[in-house]
């Protein structure tokens, strides 16, 4: 379980989050949603270790700055949005990167590394790609490469930064599908999202955030309103619902 | 099943592949031998073995060489070919680390200023210290200033803020450099008589190598590469950026620190019984990423084998083109070394 208490993280004298407080439990999927700057990215960013924040994140019940940097990457496998993919360096040898917290500081891996890689690699569809450099992949094939490498991490939470950005709206929703059929597994994910109909659509719960902070919070169809909407997107829209779900239709005002 | 059994070897294949492990030792043992044998009285590949085993203990084997074959064999070639292939190890390993640490195809060991430095040193020693380019003060003061340049690189790109660290620690070394370099040319014009020793130094070459030069870089060149190689694996983590990498739990500064250390007092100790020799330390890592892999978990072990074998061969050119006079070995890297990395880049390109 994860559990931020006034959450706080500074740039300078911005305030990028401020007195955030967030709760998700085990093998739920959240996901963050808020217009621009609102904060999203850089709750992801402290929580796995990137950012110094003041106030307390807590997973499972340990506060994160007692984790190693190591046992944090053990715990917590973070996707950022436009993830570095060396071109050169195959399929396998980049998801094997994935299993650098289970490895000694000069460890070199075994048998369990190359079986959780393979493991991955098959479980995303990538087996053939194995051996293919990273720089010959599609767009889609590469966000599944990058999913990979967060599954080989072997973590119990997925925070994904975006995962959805520049793809096409078939690759979108099959990654999205993708990353709910890996919770079965029993993965707690906390995602950021930009896509509000598809917010809607795949996360358990939402996190609406505006300026730092959650202005919202609760099931789809509680938080995706059109007074919400125009009040912190600043954006006119209108909702549709019906037996397939939710829709965020943009209206011309 | 079948496919995840092949998954997992097709992880474990390009690290280790075997055909150019052993392409490469043969390289080596191959350009060992030639170094050993070429030169003004030639010695036979069965005379070297037979005479190398004599000097073994219980073998009982006995040497064809005349004492005074033995002596140009194992106390002016041997150390020769030894000192260029470690130093050359050492400069190609180097560089695969550099490029790795600075995520710079075009770091080479001399980046954060090691080569201004040990240049400065090397001429402070022959303008005040009248050593001529021979004599153990030249090879201690380039080690120090080379190691000081360096030091106040790191320095300087700390201080610069943590931002963009890679790029202000390049920045600094420019920076360093181009001071140093430019003490170095006045001290030079000061003392213009000493121009010729410390241009010959410059250049590079084993012409006065002997073995307490080897005594001297051996331990240096051994403590680094080790050091590099044992973390073959943590440079291809580095590949995908501080902020990645830190996510999986690497401790990206003091991984960097340690690296550039290693890297730098390798180098240090390779220029000061060497001279600057240029090249090497691009050439052979990238003709590795080009034919064999870019993993690191080949390109570390493999630039060291690769890279003393080149070195050595070089020098044979060095010695052998206009023999009786020796070519400055910079000079050979380059002239062969640069053609030879062209062919590599334009058949790699149509191979890929």
């Amino acid at each position: 379980m994860i559990e931020l208490r006034d959450l706080a993280v500074r740039f300078g004298n911005t305030e990028a989050v401020r007195d955030l407080s967030l709760e998700v439990v085990n093998d739920e999927w959240v996901m963050l949603i808020g217009p621009n700057g609102a904060g999203k990215t850089s709750v992801l960013r402290a929580l796995c270790g990137l950012l110094p924040f003041d106030g307390v994140a807590r997973v499972d019940g340990r506060d994160v700055h007692t984790f190693g940097r190591r046992e944090l990457a053990r715990l917590m496998a973070f996707v950022p949005q436009n993830p570095a993919t060396p071109s050169e360096l195959t399929v396998a040898e980049y998801v094997l990167l994935g299993r650098t917290p289970h490895l000694g500081y000069l460890g070199v891996d075994g048998r369990r590394d190359r079986k959780a890689v393979a493991n991955a690699l098959e479980r995303l569809d990538l087996l053939p790609f194995a051996e293919r450099g990273l720089g010959s992949l599609s767009g889609g094939e590469l966000q599944r490469a990058v999913l990979a490498r967060a599954l080989a991490q072997e973590a119990p939470i997925l925070l994904l930064d975006e995962p959805t950005t520049s793809l096409d709206l078939g690759r979108q929703q099959q990654a999205l599908e993708l990353i709910d059929s890996l919770r079965r597994d029993g993965l707690t994910v906390l995602s950021t999202m930009h896509d509000l109909t598809l917010a809607g659509q795949y996360a358990d719960r939402l996190v609406l955030l505006d300026r730092g902070t959650v202005v919202a919070e609760g099931s789809p169809t509680e938080v995706l309103s059109a007074a919400n909407l125009a009040a912190y997107y600043g954006a006119s829209v209108r909702i549709v619902s019906d037996e397939a779900g939710l829709f965020v239709l943009p209206t011309r005002r | 099943m079948a496919a995840v059994g092949s998954a997992e070897a097709a992880v474990r294949a390009r690290g280790v592949s075997r055909p150019w492990r052993f392409l490469a030792g043969v390289f080596l043992v191959a350009a060992l031998l030639i170094g050993l044998g070429v030169g003004p009285v030639d010695i036979g590949v069965s005379a070297i073995v037979e005479s190398a085993l004599s000097h073994l203990p219980f073998l009982h084997v006995h040497s064809p060489l005349s004492s005074l074959d033995e002596a140009v064999l194992w106390q002016i070639r041997a150390p020769r070919v030894v000192l260029a292939a470690i130093v050359g190890g050492m400069l190609a390993i180097a560089g695969s680390s550099y490029q790795g640490v600075f995520h710079n195809p075009l770091a080479d060991p001399y980046l954060l200023g090691v080569a201004a430095g040990a240049g400065l040193g090397a001429t402070l020693a022959i303008a005040y210290g009248h050593v001529g380019h021979s004599g153990q003060l030249l090879p201690l003061s380039a080690f120090v200033g080379g190691l000081a340049a360096v030091g106040a690189t790191y320095v300087l790109g700390r201080s610069a803020g943590s931002v963009r660290v890679v790029g202000s620690f390049v920045l600094a070394g420019v920076t360093v450099t181009l001071f140093l370099t430019a003490i170095q040319t006045f001290v030079q014009q000061q003392h213009s008589n000493t121009l010729r020793d410390v241009y010959a130094w410059i250049l590079g070459g084993f012409s006065t190598a002997n073995w307490s030069q080897v005594e001297v870089a051996a331990p240096y060149v051994a403590l680094s590469s080790i050091a590099i190689l044992l973390h073959r694996r943590m440079l291809d983590v580095l590949s995908v950026g501080d902020e990645e990498a830190t996510s999986l739990g690497v401790n990206v500064p003091r991984l960097r620190l340690v690296l550039v250390i290693a890297a730098t007092a390798g180098t240090a100790a390779a220029v000061s019984v060497s001279g600057l020799i240029a090249f090497v330390g691009i050439i052979v890592p990238h003709t590795i990423r080009l034919l064999v892999s870019t993993s690191y978990r080949a390109v570390v072990p493999l630039s060291f084998v690769v890279g003393a074998g080149f070195l050595v061969l070089a020098d044979v050119l060095a010695r052998t083109i206009v023999s009786p006079a020796e070519l400055p070995i910079g000079v050979v890297t380059a002239f062969f070394g640069a053609p030879f990395f062209a062919v590599v880049l334009r058949s790699a390109r149509t191979m890929r």
